[in-house]
């Protein structure tokens, strides 16, 4: 049986990990765009940027004083057991929010929309936001925790099946370039495409695309894992860079998820991560030991699964017809 | 990549600063401060612009460095507090605020993300005396907090709490900034934004516009957002 304090420890520290050290993965792919960099100007901006990662790390501080929207991400395995229930674990997801603002510190960011009301601890209504996926034939509970910025680098389109790919790069380029001026986005960044769904899954999917997987993770599908690299490739071609300076790299990775979508459309989401991409994932296992690490590993082929029953051994071979 | 910054003119800047000090810089150079720097956003700009509060009293004579910014930092129980670091937010949304604010604080320096538009530049900031500069990344939040050596005062934490309160920090090799704009209005967003622009067409060649087009949208990329 895994206690409430037990996942309150472990979302605690999530926050932490990830508020201070960045993600292996995704160094190593700005280190990759730093060295591939043309643009002066762009360069010394990455060069700062890993010069902040190294302070943050050695000091212990966080890495960007902006929070983002802190939010969690728990996979729970179906033969997991847990004190307190949902109810409990969503309590101890918003004391751990709470007791991380103040020691970090973070940012508290979260504020009411309209009286601006700020408890000063990143909880509030609907904050943080917690998203849950199942896990078949685990015990284990995972907590991922995400700080993505709030404010730039984020769209939706209702393309349509004549659109095509063209389509999907157009409001690609659309997207990055829009919020890449100046640098809004932050850029380069791990880009998110969520295709399909609802509009809000649609939303939900691209988002997680952005900051659920590592640097380097491809979709299984063989055609999106190709259109992947072909709009990383467009991405670091348009003659922007870092704070939208004249430079060679917008995008460190590109990742998309898709979702069986209304037959006449082919919806669109694009998300930007952004230099302090910071996530940071847990896993407590059925004794209470828990793991640490960066690379969230989100999408399971259970997650991505097409049809009613679900098959494992087909998992490993599932291509999209 | 060519050698990190090592083409940039690197600056340390002095707070207040003088007159013949910024005229000195230029577009592009590393800046490094040392002095006294406020941080004053939306909330701090409705309190006295609108609200009529007056600023606290002599912090317009110990710095005239305005930061677009909020810190990560929280409240001990012995009422100091612990600051992690500082990063900017996106300064074009208080365009509207910067004219009375000049008038009010006679801010010489203007620090946050992303610049202000040329115009901007050319009409407030030129007429002032002021200069803008930018943040880099963004987000040398952890590098930011290093150059803090310590929280001279952080007023109306409890009306405008800790993201928007008006801290005022004694700052020590506080940097890196890069210089935006100068005393004649220049702006290395918007030199390096026309450069950008240039090359748009070519990356939209050949591919054919969406079945559906969105209310008021518009093929001219060159278009400033902000």
């Amino acid at each position: 049986m895994i206690t409430n304090s037990q996942i309150e420890r472990a979302a605690y520290d999530v926050m932490c990990k990830a508020a201070i050290d960045i993600p292996e993965d995704y160094l190593d792919g700005i280190k990759e765009r730093a060295a591939a960099e043309t643009g002066p100007l762009c360069c010394f901006v990455l060069q700062s940027m890993i010069d902040n990662y190294e302070a943050a790390t050695t000091d212990r501080r966080p890495m960007c004083a902006d929070t983002g929207l802190p939010r969690y991400y728990v996979k729970v395995g179906n033969d997991a057991r847990f004190d307190g229930g949902f109810v409990g674990l969503e309590r101890a997801l918003r004391s751990a929010t709470a007791r991380a603002t103040q020691d970090v510190p973070l940012r508290p960011n979260r504020v009411h929309p309209l009286w601006r009301t700020d408890h000063d601890n990143n909880v509030g209504i609907n904050a943080p936001e917690i998203e849950w996926s199942f896990e078949p034939d685990v015990d284990w509970i995972e907590i991922t925790t995400v700080h993505k910025g709030g404010l730039f680098g984020t769209d939706y389109r209702m393309l349509f099946p004549a659109d095509g790919i063209d389509g999907i790069k157009r409001f690609f380029l659309d997207t990055l370039i829009a919020f890449g001026k100046r640098g809004l986005a932050c850029q380069p960044a791990i880009v998110g495409i969520g295709l399909g769904g609802s509009k809000d899954i649609c939303m939900v999917l691209g988002k997680q695309a952005a900051c659920l997987r590592a640097v380097g993770d491809r979709n299984p599908d063989p055609e999106i894992a190709k259109l992947e690299m072909e709009l990383k490739e467009l991405g670091n071609s348009i003659g922007m860079g870092a704070m939208g300076f004249v430079g060679s790299s917008m995008v460190v990775d590109c990742h998309i998820e898709v979702g069986f979508t209304h037959t006449g459309g082919m919806p669109m989401s694009v998300h930007c991560f952004c230099l302090s991409s910071r996530r940071a994932t847990a896993r407590i296992h059925a004794d209470g030991s828990t793991e640490l690490r960066s690379d969230p590993q989100w999408f399971t082929p259970y997650m991505r699964r097409e049809t009613v029953e679900w098959q494992p051994q087909a998992a490993s071979s599932n291509k999209s017809g | 990549m060519a050698t990190a910054g090592s083409e940039l003119e690197q600056v340390r800047l002095r707070i207040p600063a003088t007159p013949e000090d910024l005229a000195a810089l230029k577009l592009g150079s590393v800046v490094f401060l040392d002095g006294v720097v406020y941080t004053a956003r939306e909330g701090v700009y409705k309190r006295v612009l609108e609200d009529g509060v007056a600023l606290p009293d002599g912090l317009t004579e110990i710095s005239n460095a305005n930061f677009h910014c909020s810190p990560a930092a929280s409240r001990n129980d012995d009422g100091t507090y612990n600051v992690g670091g500082v990063t900017a937010t996106a300064s074009f949304r208080f365009s509207k605020w910067m004219p009375q604010w000049f008038e009010k604080s006679d801010a010489k320096v203007i620090i946050g993300k992303g610049g202000m538009s040329g115009d901007d530049y050319r009409n407030v900031f030129v007429p002032r005396g002021a200069v803008y500069l930018t943040t880099v990344g963004y987000g040398t939040g952890a590098l930011l907090g290093r150059g803090i050596k310590g929280v001279r005062d952080a007023h109306w934490i409890d009306e405008l709490g800790i993201a928007q309160a008006l801290w005022v920090y004694d700052v020590e090799n506080f940097g890196p900034f890069l210089v935006d704009s100068d005393l004649e209005g220049n702006s290395l967003f918007e030199q390096q934004g026309q450069l950008v622009n240039a090359n748009l067409e070519r990356i939209y060649a050949g591919l054919k516009s969406p079945s559906l087009s969105r209310f008021g949208e518009t093929d001219d990329r060159s278009e400033e957002l902000i």
